[in-house]
C-alpha cells in the first residue's frame, strides 16, 4: 500500500510537471467540444436548387415556386437547357436539377399526364436521398393541389386514406446535438485515456527508468494501479469538464440518473485504460505503441456508431461492435441523456464493460513482465 | 547527396526492422477502407420496428407484410399493449414503433379513413427521419394499390436520376473521405514523431552537428514516409477500384499529382508540429486528438459543408482534407480535368508552403 | 573480512536461441568485496548481471544471490540488493528529493528514514541548492554520483552497477569510487561492470570474461603476477585479444 502511494505520488509530480501535455489534455477536447458538434447537422436546409424551365408556363412557374418557399431548396441556378445546369452541378455550385419539359402545361390538361425530370449529385448517397425525397414531396403536394382545382364536384366515392402521424421521441426537437455531443464526448475521454496510457510505460522502457523499477521488489499489481489511477483521475476530470461544456453551452442534462453515467464512465475508463496499458506491454517504442494505439482507435471509433448507425451495419461488423468497448459507453451516454433510461435497463451495458475492464487489467498484469 | 541517400537509408532500415509498425502503417489503410466500404453505411437495413397491431386484420397484416418484404426492417412483433412501448426504446431494442388503431380495417372500409402512428426513435434525428420515410412511403404505396383500380387524372409524373451515382453506393463518399483522412493522419504522425524522437533521445544533436544541412536531416526523415504513402495510395486506389467498385473517370496521373500533393502538405504539417513540440507524447496528441476529430467532422466527408453555421464553414477552409476531397470526388468520379480544380491545387500547394515557411523559422530559432 | 559468500553461481547459463551470451559461468563474492566484472563490449557481463538481479531467467545453471535463489526467489533478491544501470535511470523530470523519496519509498523506508536518510545524502553530495531542481538539469558526474547514492540509500546487502562510470571525467571518477570503497567498507558487497582498466585495479578481485565464458579470476594482483604483466591492461588485452565474437 505505502509503495503504491509512492508510486502514485511520483506519477501526479510528473503529469503536472509537463504543463504543455497537462493544457493540452484539457484545453484541446474543450475547445473541441464546444466546436464540433455545430459541424454534425444532417438537416438539409440549403440545398442548392438548379433549375431548367423549358415550359415558361404559370404552372411551371408555380412548381418552380414550391420548391424555392418549401424552405429546403435555395434557387442558385436558372439554366437554359439541361446540359448547362449539368455544369453547374460539376462545379457544385448546384446539387439537384429541375428540368421541367416543353408543353409541360399543356400535357397536364390535355393528355391527363406530364412529367418533370429531377436529376441529383448522388455522389453522397444519403443527402441525394434526402434531396430527392423532399422533392418527391413537394411534386406530390403540387399535384394533388392541381387535381383539387379541377376536380371540382365532391366525389361520390371517396377513396379509402390511410393517415399517418409521426412523433419524434426522446429528441421531439430532432435537435442533432444532443445525439451528437455525447458521443464525441466520450470519444474525447476514450482518446485521452488511451494515448496517455499506451505511450506512459513505453516511455519509461525507451529511457531506461522501468528497469529500475523492475529491479526493486514492487509487484506487478502495484506498478500497473500507479499507472492506472493518475490517469483514471485525469480522464474523470476531462469527462467531469465535458458534461459541464454539454450542460452549460448545449443545455444537455442527462434525463437519467447521472451518478449511474458517472459510475458508468468510470468503469469504461477502466477498461480502456487497461487496454492502453496492455498495448503498452506489447510496444518497445513509443512509435509502436503510437501506431498500434492509432490503429485500434481508427477502428473503435468508426465501428462505434458516432457518425454511421451500428444497425445499419452488415453481421460481421456487427459483430465486431460487440467486441468494441466504445459502442457501449457511445450507447450508454445516448440512452441515458436522451432516453432517461435507468440501471435496470443497463444492466448488460455494465456486464460486459465490467468484463471488458477486468479482462483488459488482468491481461496487462499478466503481459508486464518484471523481466527482460 | 552521397550523405543524404545514406541517412534515407537509416530512416528506411528504422522503418524496416520494426515490423509492428510497418504492418500498421500498411494494413491499416487496407483494413480502414475495408471497414469503410462494406460496413459503414448510412443505408437503412434490418432495423428493428416493432409493431402494435391490436385490430389483427387483414389490412394491418397486409401492410405489416409489406414492411417486412422490404429491405429495410426487421419486425418485432412482442408488443402487446402501448405501455410496452417506451420500455423496449429505453433498452433500445427498437428505433420505430409502428401502431395500427383498433379496427383498423373497418376504419378503412366503412369510414374510408384509419390511422398509423409512427413513433421513432429521434435520438439519433438523422435514423429517425430516414426510417419514418420509409415507413410512409411504404405505406402510403399500400394505399395506391388499394387505389389501383381508380387511375388518376392529371398526373405529374417524376422522372429520377441519380448523377455519377445511380447505385447510391457509399463507397463513394467513403473513398475519397478515408483517402483523406488516412494520408493526413499517417503522413502527419508518422513524421513528426520521428523528428521528434530522435529530439527526445538526445540523437538530434548529433544529427545536426554532423556535416549534414539541417534542411538535409528533416528530407531524410521526410523522404522514406514519403515512400510509404505512395505505397498506400497504390493499395488504396487498387483496392477502391476492383473491392468497392469505384469508377476513375478522369486520368489516373492526375489524381495521383494531387494526392503527392496532398501527401507532400501532411507532411509539412508533421514538420511543423515537430518544431513546435519536443516530447513523442505531445506530437501524438496534436496529431492525433487535435486531427482527427476535426478531419472527420470538417472536411465534409461526414457532414456536410453547406449545413454548418457560416463561422465553421469558415475554419472548415483550412483544413486540408476538405480541398483535397473535393479533388479526389472531382477526378475520380466527375472525371474533370486539372482545370477543374486548379483552385483546390493552388490552396493546397499554398498551404504546403506556409507550413514549411513556419517551420523553417522555428527550426533556425532554436538552433 | 568475514568470508561470507553472497552470490554464486555455478554453470550459469544464457542462451538466446542459438546463441550462448553467458556459457556455464562460475564464481562466489564475498561479503563486502569490491568484485570487478570486467569484459569487453559483448562479452556477457550485462546478461550475466540482469540473471544476478532477477529480471533474465536463466537457461540453465544455478545461482544465489543474498541467499536467495535466481530461478524462483527473485522478489526476495530484489529487496536486498541494489542496481544502478549503465543508462542513467532516475527520473529526469523529478527533482532530487523527489527521486530519493521515490526510491526511499518503494524500498520501504520510513517517513522518517527518507527524511533522515535523504537529508544526509543531499548534504554529503553537496546538493543543497539543488535539491529542488530536476534531475534533468544537472551534469551527467553528479547524477551518477546521486543515482548511486540512491541506490544504496536502503542499504542493500549487494550492490550492481552497471559501467557506473561512463562518460564521466576523471576526477568525477575518482570521486566515484570513493564512494563505493565507503560502501563496502560500510559492509556492501559491490559488484561492478566496467572496462575502465584503471579501475579495476581498485577492485579486491576481478573476473574476466571472454565470449561468455569467465576466463580468468583474481586478485588484480595476482593476475598480474600470473600473465606476467605491469598492469590490468595488460592482462586485459592478452585475454581480450582471443575473443572471436565482434562488437
Amino acid at each position: 500500500m505505502r509503495t503504491l502511494i509512492f508510486l502514485l505520488r511520483k506519477e501526479f509530480l510528473q503529469i503536472f510537471r509537463n504543463k504543455l501535455i497537462l493544457r493540452m489534455i484539457f484545453v484541446m477536447p474543450v475547445m473541441q467540444l464546444i466546436v464540433l458538434p455545430f459541424a454534425a447537422n444532417y438537416e438539409m436546409k440549403n440545398i442548392l436548387l438548379s433549375v431548367v424551365d423549358n415550359d415558361h408556363s404559370e404552372y411551371s412557374r408555380k412548381l418552380i415556386n414550391e420548391f424555392t418557399s418549401s424552405g429546403y431548396f435555395i434557387l442558385s441556378d436558372v439554366s437554359p437547357s439541361y446540359e448547362k445546369a449539368l455544369k453547374v452541378i460539376e462545379d457544385d455550385k448546384a446539387d439537384l436539377i429541375v428540368e421541367i419539359p416543353r408543353g409541360f402545361e399543356r400535357d397536364l390538361v390535355r393528355d391527363n399526364q406530364t412529367k418533370v425530370m429531377i436529376s441529383a449529385n448522388a455522389i453522397n448517397g444519403q443527402t441525394s436521398g434526402l434531396a430527392v425525397s423532399y422533392s418527391n414531396t413537394i411534386i406530390k403536394e403540387f399535384n394533388n393541389r392541381i387535381r383539387a382545382e379541377w376536380i371540382q364536384q365532391p366525389r361520390l366515392n371517396p377513396l379509402p386514406v390511410v393517415e399517418i402521424t409521426s412523433n419524434n421521441w426522446f429528441n421531439p426537437k430532432m435537435n442533432y446535438k444532443y445525439f451528437i455531443v455525447p458521443g464525441v464526448l466520450a470519444l474525447l475521454v476514450t482518446l485521452i485515456g488511451f494515448i496517455l496510457t499506451s505511450l506512459n510505460i513505453v516511455k519509461e522502457k525507451e529511457t531506461g527508468t522501468i528497469e529500475q523499477l523492475n529491479v526493486s521488489p514492487i509487484k506487478k499489481y502495484q506498478f500497473i494501479l500507479g499507472k492506472l489511477i493518475p490517469f483514471w483521475i485525469l480522464g474523470m476530470f476531462v469527462l467531469i469538464l465535458g458534461f459541464l461544456i454539454s450542460f452549460i453551452v448545449y443545455g444537455i442534462f442527462p434525463e437519467g440518473n447521472f451518478l449511474i453515467g458517472f459510475l458508468f464512465a468510470g468503469i469504461y475508463l477502466i477498461a480502456i485504460l487497461g487496454f492502453g496499458l496492455l498495448t503498452s506491454t506489447f510496444a518497445e517504442t513509443q512509435q509502436q505503441a503510437m501506431f498500434i494505439a492509432y490503429f485500434f482507435m481508427m477502428i473503435f471509433v468508426l465501428l462505434g456508431g458516432l457518425f454511421a448507425p451500428i444497425e445499419n451495419m452488415p453481421d460481421w461488423a456487427k459483430y465486431l461492435t460487440y467486441i468494441n468497448p466504445v459502442s457501449y459507453i457511445i450507447e450508454v451516454m445516448r440512452m441515458l441523456v436522451l432516453k432517461g433510461s435507468g440501471f435496470t435497463d443497463l444492466l448488460k451495458h455494465f456486464g460486459i464493460i465490467l468484463l471488458f475492464a477486468v479482462v483488459f487489467n488482468g491481461l496487462a498484469i499478466f503481459n508486464y513482465k518484471k523481466t527482460t | 547527396m552521397k550523405q543524404l541517400f545514406t541517412f534515407i537509408r537509416k530512416e528506411f532500415h528504422h522503418i524496416l526492422r520494426d515490423y509492428r509498425t510497418m504492418m500498421v502503417l500498411l494494413g491499416l489503410p487496407i483494413v480502414q477502407l475495408l471497414i469503410f466500404g462494406f460496413a459503414i453505411t448510412n443505408e437503412t437495413r434490418n432495423s428493428a420496428i416493432a409493431v402494435l397491431d391490436i385490430s389483427k386484420d387483414e389490412a394491418t397484416q397486409n401492410v405489416i407484410t409489406k414492411l417486412e418484404s422490404s429491405r429495410y426492417f426487421d419486425i418485432d412483433r412482442s408488443l402487446t399493449s402501448s405501455q410496452q412501448i417506451e420500455q423496449a426504446f429505453k433498452n433500445g431494442r427498437i428505433k420505430l414503433a409502428v401502431i395500427f388503431q383498433p379496427n383498423f380495417q373497418n376504419e378503412l372500409m366503412h369510414s374510408n379513413n384509419a390511422q398509423i402512428q409512427l413513433i421513432a426513435d429521434a435520438t439519433d434525428p438523422n435514423q429517425a427521419s430516414t426510417l419514418v420515410n420509409y415507413a410512409s412511403s411504404i405505406i402510403m404505396e399500400y394505399q395506391s394499390e388499394l387505389n389501383d383500380q381508380n387511375k388518376l387524372p392529371y398526373t405529374i409524373n417524376t422522372e429520377m436520376r441519380m448523377l455519377y451515382n445511380p447505385e447510391l453506393k457509399g463507397a463513394y463518399t467513403s473513398v475519397p473521405g478515408v483517402m483523406a483522412m488516412i494520408l493526413l493522419l499517417i503522413s502527419t504522425m508518422m513524421t513528426s514523431i520521428s523528428i521528434v524522437k530522435e529530439k527526445e533521445l538526445g540523437t538530434m544533436e548529433i544529427l545536426l552537428v554532423s556535416p549534414m544541412k539541417p534542411a538535409m536531416v528533416i528530407l531524410s526523415k521526410v523522404i522514406p514516409y514519403f515512400i510509404v504513402s505512395l505505397v498506400n495510395i497504390a493499395s488504396i486506389l487498387l483496392l477502391s477500384v476492383f473491392v468497392l467498385g469505384m469508377p476513375i473517370q478522369g486520368s489516373i496521373f492526375l489524381l495521383i499529382a494531387v494526392t503527392i500533393l496532398y501527401i507532400l502538405c501532411a507532411l509539412s504539417l508533421g514538420i511543423l508540429i515537430s518544431t513546435a513540440t519536443d516530447s513523442q507524447l505531445a506530437a501524438m496528441l496534436i496529431s492525433l486528438l487535435g486531427l482527427m476529430l476535426p478531419v472527420v467532422m470538417l472536411s465534409g466527408y461526414a457532414f456536410p459543408i453547406a449545413n454548418m453555421p457560416t463561422i465553421l464553414q469558415v475554419i472548415s477552409n483550412i483544413v486540408p482534407a476538405k480541398w483535397y476531397i473535393i479533388m479526389v470526388k472531382s477526378v475520380m468520379i466527375k472525371g474533370m480535368g486539372l482545370a477543374g480544380i486548379w483552385k483546390e491545387s493552388l490552396i493546397i500547394g499554398g498551404m504546403t508552403a506556409v507550413f514549411l515557411l513556419i517551420s523553417i523559422k522555428r527550426f533556425k530559432i532554436r538552433l | 573480512m568475514t568470508n561470507e559468500i553472497v552470490i554464486k553461481t555455478d554453470k550459469l547459463t544464457k542462451k538466446f536461441g542459438d546463441f550462448t551470451a553467458v556459457n556455464e559461468i562460475s564464481f562466489e563474492v564475498n561479503k563486502g568485496e569490491i568484485f570487478g566484472f570486467l569484459g569487453a563490449n559483448g562479452a556477457g557481463k550485462t546478461t550475466a548481471m540482469k540473471m544476478l538481479i532477477g529480471i533474465s531467467k536463466p537457461s540453465s545453471g544455478s545461482a544465489e544471490v543474498a541467499g536467495f535463489d535466481v530461478y524462483k526467489q527473485t522478489e526476495q533478491i530484489k529487496k536486498n540488493i541494489g542496481y544502478m544501470s549503465q543508462r542513467f535511470s532516475l527520473y529526469e523530470d523529478l527533482t532530487i528529493k523527489e527521486n530519493i523519496q521515490l526510491f526511499a519509498g518503494i524500498y520501504g523506508l520510513t517517513d522518517k528514514e527518507i527524511e533522515s536518510k535523504g537529508e544526509a545524502l543531499i548534504t554529503k553530495l553537496n546538493l543543497q541548492n539543488e535539491s529542488n531542481k530536476v534531475v534533468g538539469q544537472l551534469p551527467l558526474g553528479w547524477k551518477q554520483k546521486l543515482a548511486f547514492s540512491i541506490a544504496i540509500l536502503h542499504r542493500p546487502k549487494i550492490v550492481f552497477l552497471d559501467e557506473p562510470t561512463g562518460g564521466v571525467d576523471p576526477v568525477t571518477r575518482r570521486q566515484f569510487w570513493d564512494m563505493i570503497y565507503e560502501a563496502a567498507d560500510g559492509g556492501i558487497t559491490v559488484f561492478v561492470t566496467t572496462h575502465y582498466m584503471d579501475e579495476a585495479e581498485y577492485c579486491s578481485r576481478v573476473s574476466i570474461m571472454v565470449d561468455g565464458v569467465i576466463t580468468a579470476l583474481d586478485s588484480p594482483a595476482n593476475l598480474k603476477k600470473q600473465y606476467v604483466a605491469g598492469s590490468m591492461e595488460e592482462v586485459f588485452i592478452m585475454l581480450a585479444r582471443k575473443a572471436k565474437r565482434g562488437e
